[in-house]
């Protein structure tokens, strides 16, 4: 099963014929992600990449029957685009930008009230099934499938996670990046309890940082309804207050936004937290271990 | 990005907010003139710095007659300021405000903010203006009462009166239903992340008056306000991140030893997050981005060098976008520029002066490890990212690696 996209994906590209996208299509496509074409406003009627282009989403809905975009254009536009999946009715638009204006995305999510598409991102580096579907810019390489889930806010900090968790042998279900940004399509709590539902995924990972309340509260809803172990890194412990760390969503507002705050708050709630980035696999092979051993089947 | 207050007050002037007559001046003889023009028996001297707290650090003075107000304003001008928000380094006073003093008769307190946990533009307003409004959130939270704004139909007369009411503004809500949606629609046409008028004010003469104002403005939105931009203050800026910015490089200086180059800014916290773990304190967050050309990284060497604290530098790079041999072209170029024969028959003094780490993984990373171990370079190459926060404090500390 996995969560949100699988071998049964029908992606869409949009921006499709630009550089960065056609370097992550045919990645994609290397991987076993089935790409059914592309979206470049004018160019529609050409192929690219052995596939066809189109002008709009909802054509290149039509006549491919893809229900996954993946949004690979600039920030200033980023929104335009993304509206353009959501009214097509895809059921995930996944939106890479970094640099999207934060009122766009507060405008965007009122646009989908009483629409059914899921966005990922944006300031996301996208999501991926390993062996199955990838819609982003991570390294396929990097991955492995297997039965852990990972949920991120940041990019390269969930490469790091999975690297770890990869040479530990421990393979991933789905990988989530949720994006760096205040206002995100998909929250830490949406991604857990697809998850939770998921039968492929057997304990979950949440790596978040500095900056609002999303992670305990994803954390507060987990210790309620979760029946899988959650282990949670946030990132940020040694950052300054006050000041934007990179990502947009990235600063410490007040005492309850600090990295050691959301541990410790986590903690509380019962979850396993990580303080040095560098245990992240080790604690998840435990929890991993551990559940095997309660369920007494020996997790794979 | 932020922007002063006289700044501010002028955009409220355009969307039709009522402020008090003054003008910004840089000698005390125009604070005179303009005390002068303005007209009036008292003045105030406001010192024009981003940062807040100016009040209880001496940045705003009353006087009576001109020549007091061209006294206060030499006096501040050139001065550093030294308040809660600017840290012990304080903040050079270069220009200040001089308004007419206003008859204050009730003090509140009004702002917006873009919401992250509800998603939405919030109005949070209070009858207890003046004060640090972080105070009164944790003393009386019910005092402060707040409004969530749906982006499709905007701030609704019927939510002005309800926080009208709420501050005890019921007699005048007509007037305030018209100042705060004047103040939304500013907040929504010019991306504002925050909006803050403490105090806002009623006058002896029944007047709703902008007392302060502080405005800041999302970063990702400059593309399309070219008029922010222009608002923009350098010399409130540290000038290492000014620089940085200008290369594409998102630094900010810290106060550690060990400096920091890495791609992605999760990474980069998690990168000082490990250097804490292992004892040592990180000298800087630095995310060098996506697609990092050599030059970029060099240029990223450069400035993390500029800072005298630094002892050694972690180049800690998980390259999805990026690749491992570019990154690794970029440090022996930087390497190279910086310190013309960094040889291994060079010492490390010779050299940069500090010794590098280096941890790469992702794409390219084989190509990337070659053309370090093939640069002659003396390098510290890292397996992980436990391996490199180690080394790197170690090195830091002056233990040999």
């Amino acid at each position: 099963m996995s969560v949100f996209v699988d071998k049964d994906s029908k992606v869409i590209i949009q921006g499709f014929t630009g550089q960065h996208a056609t370097f992550h299509a045919e990645e994609a496509m290397n991987t076993g992600t089935n790409v059914v074409g592309g979206i470049t406003p004018g160019k529609g009627g050409s192929t690219h990449l052995g596939l066809p282009v189109f002008n709009s989403v909802a054509e290149a809905v039509q006549e491919t029957g893809a229900d996954v975009s993946g949004i690979f254009v600039p920030p200033a536009v980023a929104t335009d685009s993304l509206l353009e999946a959501v009214d097509a009715g895809v059921d995930v638009a996944v939106i890479i930008a970094d640099g999207v204006p934060v009122q766009d995305m507060v405008r965007t999510k009122r646009y989908l009230a009483g629409r059914s598409t899921r966005i990922i991102g944006p300031n996301s580096p996208g999501i991926i099934t390993p062996g199955e579907c990838k819609v982003g810019i991570m390294p396929s390489h990097i991955h492995m499938k297997g039965r852990v889930g990972v949920v991120s806010r940041s990019g390269t900090l969930n490469y790091e996670a999975v690297s770890q968790m990869t040479a530990l042998g421990l393979g991933q279900s789905t990988c989530v990046g949720i994006g760096g940004d205040p206002v995100n399509g998909t929250d830490f709590k949406t991604v857990l309890q697809a998850f939770e539902g998921d039968d492929d995924t057997d304990v979950v990972v949440m790596i978040g940082e500095i900056g609002g309340q999303q992670e305990v509260a994803a954390a507060s809803w987990a210790s309620q309804y979760m029946s899988k172990p959650l282990v949670a890194f946030i990132a940020g412990v040694s950052a300054p207050r006050g000041r934007r760390m990179g990502h947009a969503g990235a600063v410490i507002a007040g005492e309850s936004d600090t990295a050691t705050a959301k541990l410790d708050a986590i903690e509380a709630l019962g979850h396993r937290v990580v303080r040095n980035p560098a245990d992240i696999g080790d604690t998840v092979l435990r929890a991993v271990k551990e559940t095997g051993e309660r369920a007494g089947t020996g997790a794979s | 990005m932020n922007i002063h207050e006289y700044q501010a007050k002028s955009l409220l002037r355009q969307y039709r907010v009522t402020t008090p007559r003054g003008e910004v001046v840089y000698t005390s003889k125009a604070a005179a003139r303009v005390a002068e023009e303005l007209g009036g028996q008292r003045w105030v001297v406001k010192a024009q710095i981003h940062a807040g707290g100016r009040g209880k650090a001496g940045g705003v003075k009353i006087g009576n007659s001109p020549a007091k107000i061209a006294e206060i304003t030499d006096q501040m001008l050139g001065s550093t300021l030294v308040t809660a928000q600017t840290g012990p380094e304080g903040q050079r006073v270069s220009r200040v405000l001089v308004e007419r003093a206003s008859r204050i008769e009730r003090v509140f307190y009004l702002s917006m903010v873009v919401d992250r946990d509800a998603q939405r533009i919030v109005v949070m307003a209070s009858a207890q203006g003046g004060v640090d409004i972080e105070e009164v959130a944790a003393a009386d939270p019910d005092a402060i009462h707040t409004e969530y704004i749906d982006p499709g139909v905007g701030l609704v007369d019927f939510q002005c009166r309800k926080v009208a009411t709420a501050i005890g503004l019921g007699k005048k809500t007509t007037s305030f239903t018209r100042l705060l949606k004047r103040m939304y629609r500013l907040f929504r046409d010019l991306d504002c992340l925050m909006l803050e008028v403490n105090p806002f004010i009623e006058t002896e003469d029944g007047e709703l008056v902008a007392l302060d104002a502080k405005m800041s403005f999302d970063d990702n939105a400059l593309f399309r306000q070219g008029d922010v931009v222009e608002l923009r203050d350098f010399d409130e800026e540290d000038p290492k991140e000014v620089e940085a910015s200008g290369h594409g490089l998102n630094y900010i200086a810290l106060d550690g030893s060990v400096g920091c180059i890495v791609n992605g800014a999760g990474l980069a916290m998690g990168t000082m997050d490990a250097i804490v773990h292992h004892g040592g304190r990180p000298a800087n967050f630095l995310d060098v981005g996506g697609g990092a050309s050599p030059e970029k990284i060099a240029n990223a060497f450069r400035i993390v060098l500029q800072d005298p604290n630094v002892r050694a530098i972690l180049v800690n790079i998980f390259a999805g976008i990026n690749r491992c041999d570019w990154i690794a072209q970029g440090v022996v170029l930087a390497l190279k520029q910086q310190g013309g024969s960094a040889t291994k028959e060079a010492t490390r003094d010779q050299e940069i002066g500090v010794p590098v780490i280096v941890r790469l993984a992702g794409t390219n990373v084989e190509e990337g490890r070659r053309i370090l171990d093939e640069s002659g370079l003396e390098l510290i190459q890292a397996v992980d990212l436990d391996d490199a926060a180690s080394k790197a404090v170690l090195a830091a500390e002056g233990v040999p690696a």
